[in-house]
């Protein structure tokens, strides 16, 4: 299929500038994905502004150069440093004023200072249906899988190249057709207290990127609505450990209202029927740390923190202090939520670092230690943390990782498959 | 000697070196290190091999949406492999790619080859070689 651009889009193309090399950038994209032609989008959220190196610094400052502007609403993922100054970073100098350089260019483009990996509970939730190019493996899945708007997972680069250009390829996940699920992840013969409990969700979203890959499933056998902060979690969990752009859950998610909705009445390719001991093996291979006897750190808010999921922590430490450094990822919009309410302070006290704008896997904030343990609730935390941090990771439930940082050694209190 | 026609994904010119073909997918993002190029991720079984100046079989790819900005790095810091063999497109790993050719710096070729056909190219030396009118095969020696 040969890519058809109007003669508009044509024209912005051919032009030396910022506006340009975006227009470039996405029919050079759409001719490899096989797309017939640019759809408009409404809005964009924009994983590019994390520092891996100078190329990225020097990518966004060509487009603030060359005049480009953004043509729609953008929000900004996480950068690499904690502009809020909640927490501290060891990056050396050359690398931090090439991080802030990065951030600055971004927000030169126009995009909105929300630094955050959840942007859909910062007030960014585009409506079910709509096109728009999101960025961030988290941040696509939750878009497409519980806000049902659609994108196709945007990586570096695309999402500003189409923000910037207001137009994204029409293909993949932009098609309804595409959206159909061929795989049933079958959760019903799971205890109810396990797929009740908090640590059902990441430990079942790994599971279910392992098996299905890059096809859609629909997960079925699940009673009730688990609320947004489990789907974030079972959604950043299952794009850590597979290409998963869009799951659905039956009577649950807004393109499922029942299972055969979600198939789309095409047969369906397989079915995986989730045992306990497939729950159970799924939740050990989160931990890559053997029987530790000491923990060295605990990490929390991959995906960022949720208001909510900070009154929990609050409660569960109930005014102990943790004995470890204890790190709480987060937005600015929970940030300024959580002072509203008076949990800041306590939390500081209890030993609790937030940390906001940023997280404790994409920049260095945890203490250099190459023999480390970190203790996470995080399905993807535990995925990144030891290639990225250097940590060995011992994975746990929310309870578990408190009780621990108070005893400064594993302690588990949470449920099992 | 053996050839192999494919198909291009992201031009380059032809390009020569040493096969990595990898067992099992991989994520580039937390995956591979931006500075080296070697493989970071504990949990994949090639653990610690470098992927500059390799000609990269690659089955999969996996995760996060920054794959493309790893590459990108690769690139522009010369720790690239010196050509991708994908299974599958990947469109957010060959932006990295298409970047660097609008940024100005020589991006390595990206071909596609059904994954099936990678082992036979496992440990030899593997040429990449593009003609004028856009014709690519993969030759191995030995």
């Amino acid at each position: 299929m040969t890519l058809e651009l109007e003669p508009q889009q044509r024209d912005i193309a051919a032009r030396p500038d910022g506006a340009g090399m975006a227009m470039r950038i996405v029919a050079d994209a759409a001719r490899l994905l096989g797309a017939p032609r640019l759809i408009p989008i409404a809005s964009a959220h924009i994983d590019g502004a994390l520092y891996h190196g100078d190329s990225g610094t020097l990518f966004a400052e060509r487009l603030v150069e060359g005049g480009a502007r953004l043509a729609v609403r953008a929000t900004l993922n996480v950068g690499s440093l904690d502009l809020t100054g909640c927490s501290r970073d060891r990056m050396p100098p050359h690398e931090r004023s090439m991080a802030r350089r990065m951030m600055d260019a971004y927000r030169a483009l126009g995009c909105e200072p929300t630094w955050t990996c959840a942007p859909y509970q910062a007030g960014h939730r585009p409506a079910k249906g709509t096109d728009v190019a999101w960025g961030e493996s988290n941040a696509v899945v939750f878009c497409n899988s519980v806000l049902g708007a659609r994108t196709n997972r945007y990586g570096d680069f695309l999402d500003i190249a189409c923000a910037i250009s207001g137009v994204a390829p029409d293909y993949g996940l932009h098609r309804p057709a595409n959206r159909r699920a061929r795989l049933v992840f079958d959760v019903g013969g799971l205890d109810p207290a396990f797929l009740a409990s908090e640590i059902a969700w990441p430990v079942l979203g790994s599971l279910y990127g392992r098996e299905a890959g890059s096809d859609i499933g629909v997960v079925s056998g699940v009673a009730a609505h688990p609320g947004d902060d489990a789907l974030k979690a079972f959604g950043a969990a299952s794009a850590s450990t597979g290409a998963v752009g869009l799951f659905h859950i039956a009577g649950v998610t807004p393109e499922a209202p029942d299972l055969t909705t979600a198939l789309g009445g095409e047969a369906q390719a397989r079915t995986i029927k989730v045992t306990p001991a497939m729950a159970a093996d799924a939740q050990a291979r989160l931990s890559t740390a053997e029987r530790p006897d000491r923990i060295d750190a605990v990490a929390i808010g991959s995906p960022h923190l949720s208001p909510a999921e900070f009154t929990r922590l609050a409660a569960l430490l109930a005014g102990r202090k943790a004995a470890v450094p204890f790190y709480a990822c987060t937005g600015r919009h929970a940030l300024a939520e959580i002072e509203r309410r008076g949990l800041l302070d306590p939390l500081r006290d209890a030993g609790v670092t937030v940390v906001a704008d940023t997280c404790v896997v994409v920049t260095p904030i945890l203490p250099d230690n190459a023999s480390g343990v970190l203790m996470t609730n995080s399905g993807k935390f535990a995925q990144y943390a030891p290639g990225n941090t250097g940590y060995a990771v011992l994975y746990g439930s929310l309870p578990d990782c408190v009780e621990s940082a108070v005893a400064g050694r594993p302690a588990r209190v949470g449920s099992e498959p | 000697m053996t050839m192999q026609p494919c198909d291009l994904l992201v031009g380059g010119a032809s390009a020569s070196g040493e096969a990595l073909v990898l067992d099992r997918p991989i994520s580039f993002w937390g995956g591979v290190d931006p500075k080296t190029g070697r493989i970071a991720d504990v949990r994949h079984p090639q653990h610690g091999l470098g992927i500059a100046g390799r000609v990269l079989f690659l089955p999969g790819t996996i995760g996060s949406s920054s794959a493309s900005a790893v590459l990108l790095e690769l690139v522009r810091n010369g720790n690239a492999p010196a050509a991708l063999v994908l299974d599958e497109p990947d469109a957010i790993l060959l932006l990295g790619l298409i970047v660097a050719r609008e940024m100005g710096w020589t991006p390595p070729p990206a071909v596609k080859l059904a994954a099936a056909r990678h082992a036979g190219f496992a440990g030899r030396r593997v040429s990449v070689s593009i003609d004028d009118l856009g014709a690519v095969a993969l030759s191995a020696d030995g």
